[in-house]
């Protein structure tokens, strides 16, 4: 599987730095692979100038899959309107597939959703396969799973996108293993390799510190989750023409052993965390639940979302679903403001990617100044309200 | 009620640091510990075997060191655990993992219930838990937050969503992936401690678990890493000073630009 060349290796360590999973040592002047660690993953092959360190990849046969042709998106709909998500798939599916010069798709499932079908055009598809019945309302994992594997399997994309939201995470990864296909999560960069026109996936690994390549070379489809906000959305262009293509699956396809009883909306929740373009994010400065008021003004008058750090929630100023960081949610905003958080690496990894992060916090050795693009060392109760004052007459004067 | 929890050893993330000559990931001295959404579906395992009896088989695909994890998790109340660990595994992506944790489960054979993590704090995924599932042919709710009831074969939960949360039922057996609001994880007991310590915890590999060999480690993983690189580290920027009112207007100034449009 994996060997070093003793006759080659010089013991110059550059493949020790190169490992991530810290599996080699220099033993006696030359490199050794601690088995238990190494997953195969090849960054020392690609350090070595020397050639001292052979990958053996069992491929296989090659197996033919020319059969397979262009690229689709899943189009996330709720109620009956497709999630901007969808968009942004779009665009990337459109730049990949003239990339490839193929066609664009999009799948639309869902109930009353026929008449959503034209934007998806509008947005860069040249077909999209709408399946439109009253059972198929709300998400449920085994009828999507079912019908998308059917669809595909029928019609054998070479590419299938979809976004990494609750609902994308958990219908591909069911859809993937059914149909043996590649699947990788959270991509927030999509190439094709004309070679092979294979799909290069680039995703973050130990929260956005290593980043991976990853390719499909023997499988299809190749599938992709995409984050929300990591990709451009499509611009809608009025009167674009393409097909629609309606289909209905009934009987075993539509079998749900799980049930929707019921869907509570969280009125707190109003502007979805992981969609907002703005996040205003208070931390253990803040102090007490009834300073989250300030936030909350702040991300008002932005049209913001109000996060909260760990330390916020555990303290219970603030609920879970407001969390961001590790054990919350990966936000990547266009501006992100954190309020009196430090910055613990586990705070960090849920927003580091970020457009522009402000931190306002009294310690001028706070990590978060680390990461911020603008730092303001002070007392937030008087930055805040200043702040969200400006910010309103600023816009209001637009 | 017989309860199946996978857990997955990764390393401390605050642990972490980057090499700043070299741009690379320090492990070294890096603590190993539970996935920390693991953590909760352990406890959320055990409180239910505490209401309604049966037991809580902890398993964890991984090296050999891995099975700290799982004497953490016996500590934690778990009754039995089971190490899945074969250098053939190694390679393995969330297909090849799901399809290994699968045939883990299969030979296990009684079970009511699997309960996952929503995802690893390493890898991200969240794709290993409706992995398994699909693998054995079973229902799956993910992002479970709350069990509301569990009767005559089914149980009612409240699944964590974007816009709030939904209320599902399911017939078991059934895989669950939770989230953190689901319950608060206990502290090892004195008892759970001296269990840790001394049960014998059976290490199964390709050969135990009857695995198809062109279905697991590098072989069996449709997606292959062809380059792991580090990212240019993120550079602190201006820092404003002075009087609140001064600062504050010099940063409205430099965010003009992006808050309107044109």
């Amino acid at each position: 599987m994996i060997k070093v060349l003793n006759d080659k290796c010089t013991g110059c360590r550059l493949c020790l730095k190169a490992c991530p999973f810290a599996a080699i040592t220099i033993v006696e002047k030359k490199a050794v692979i601690d088995l238990s660690k190494c997953t195969l993953c090849g960054a020392c092959v690609e350090s070595c100038k020397f050639k001292a360190i052979e990958l053996k990849k069992t491929v296989g046969v090659k197996k033919d899959l020319s059969a397979y042709r262009d690229v689709w998106v899943f189009c996330e709909q709720h109620k009956g309107k497709i999630q901007s998500i969808s968009w942004e798939l779009l665009g990337e599916a459109r730049k990949l597939a003239d990339t490839l010069q193929v066609k664009v798709a999009g799948v639309l499932i869902g109930s009353n959703v026929a008449d959503e079908a034209a934007q998806v055009i509008e947005r860069g598809a040249d077909e999209v396969y709408v399946v439109d019945q009253h059972e198929l309302e709300h998400y449920l994992d085994e009828p999507y799973t079912n019908i998308l594997i059917e669809l595909i399997n029928e019609r054998k994309p070479e590419i299938v996108l979809c976004g990494a939201t609750t609902l994308g995470r958990s219908l591909v990864a069911r859809v993937a293993v059914k149909i043996n296909a590649g699947l990788t999560a959270d991509c927030t960069g999509l190439d094709i390799d004309l070679k092979d026109r294979s799909l290069l996936q680039t995703r973050p690994a130990f929260g956005g510190n290593i980043m991976a390549t990853i390719v499909t070379p023997n499988h299809r489809p190749q599938m992709a989750t995409v984050r929300h906000k990591v990709m451009k959305e499509a611009v809608a262009v009025p009167g674009r023409k393409g097909n629609i293509i309606q289909r209905r699956f009934e009987g075993k396809f539509c079998a749900s052993r799980t049930t929707l009883l019921n869907m509570v909306e969280e009125v707190e929740q109003t502007v979805n965390l992981c969609e907002a373009d703005i996040i205003v994010t208070g931390g253990r400065g803040v102090g007490c639940p009834e300073n989250f008021k300030i936030i909350r003004e702040l991300a008002l008058s932005l049209d913001g979302a109000v996060g909260a750090s760990r330390a916020a929630v555990d303290a219970d100023w603030i609920p879970y679903s407001h969390q961001v960081g590790q054990t919350g949610k990966t936000v990547c905003p266009k501006i992100y403001i954190a309020c009196g958080v430090s910055g613990q690496i586990q705070h960090l990894i849920g927003m580091q990617s970020s457009d522009i992060i402000i931190a306002i916090n009294k310690d001028p050795d706070a990590p978060i100044f680390n990461v911020a693009t603008y730092g303001v060392v002070g007392d937030l109760f008087e930055i805040v309200p200043l702040l969200a004052k400006k910010f309103r007459e600023l816009r209001k004067k637009a | 009620m017989d309860i199946i929890v996978c857990i997955k050893q990764v390393p401390n993330s605050a642990d972490v640091k980057i090499d700043p000559k070299t741009n690379t990931l320090m492990r070294e001295g890096v603590e190993s510990i539970i996935n920390p959404f693991d953590t909760y579906a352990i406890e959320e395992g055990v409180r239910l075997r505490e209401r309604f009896g049966g037991k809580v088989t902890v398993i964890s695909m991984g090296p050999p060191q891995a099975q700290t994890a799982l004497r953490e998790a016996v500590s934690l109340g778990c009754d039995e655990a089971v190490l899945i660990s074969d250098r053939a595994f190694a390679g393995s992506d969330t297909w090849a993992t799901s399809y290994t944790l699968a045939q883990a489960i299969r030979k296990i054979g009684r079970y009511d219930l699997i309960i996952c993590g929503k995802q690893a704090s390493d890898g991200d995924t969240a794709q290993v838990g409706p992995g398994i599932a699909m693998h054995l042919d079973l229902p799956q709710i993910t992002y479970v937050k709350k069990i509301e009831e569990i009767k005559d074969g089914k149980a009612r939960v409240e699944r964590l969503v974007e816009e709030g949360y939904e209320i599902r039922e399911t017939p078991l057996p059934c895989l669950f992936t939770v989230v953190k609001e689901i319950n608060v994880p206990r502290l090892p007991s004195l008892k759970g401690k001296m269990k840790a310590k001394s049960i014998v915890i059976p290490v199964w590999g390709a050969k135990d678990l009857n695995c198809e060999p062109q279905k697991i480690g590098l072989e069996g993983s449709p997606t292959k890493v062809v380059k792991v690189f580090s990212p240019p580290p993120r550079k602190g920027g201006a820092k404003l000073v002075g009087e609140p009112h001064d600062v504050v207007e010099k940063l409205v100034d430099l965010l003009k630009g992006d808050l309107l449009p044109g």
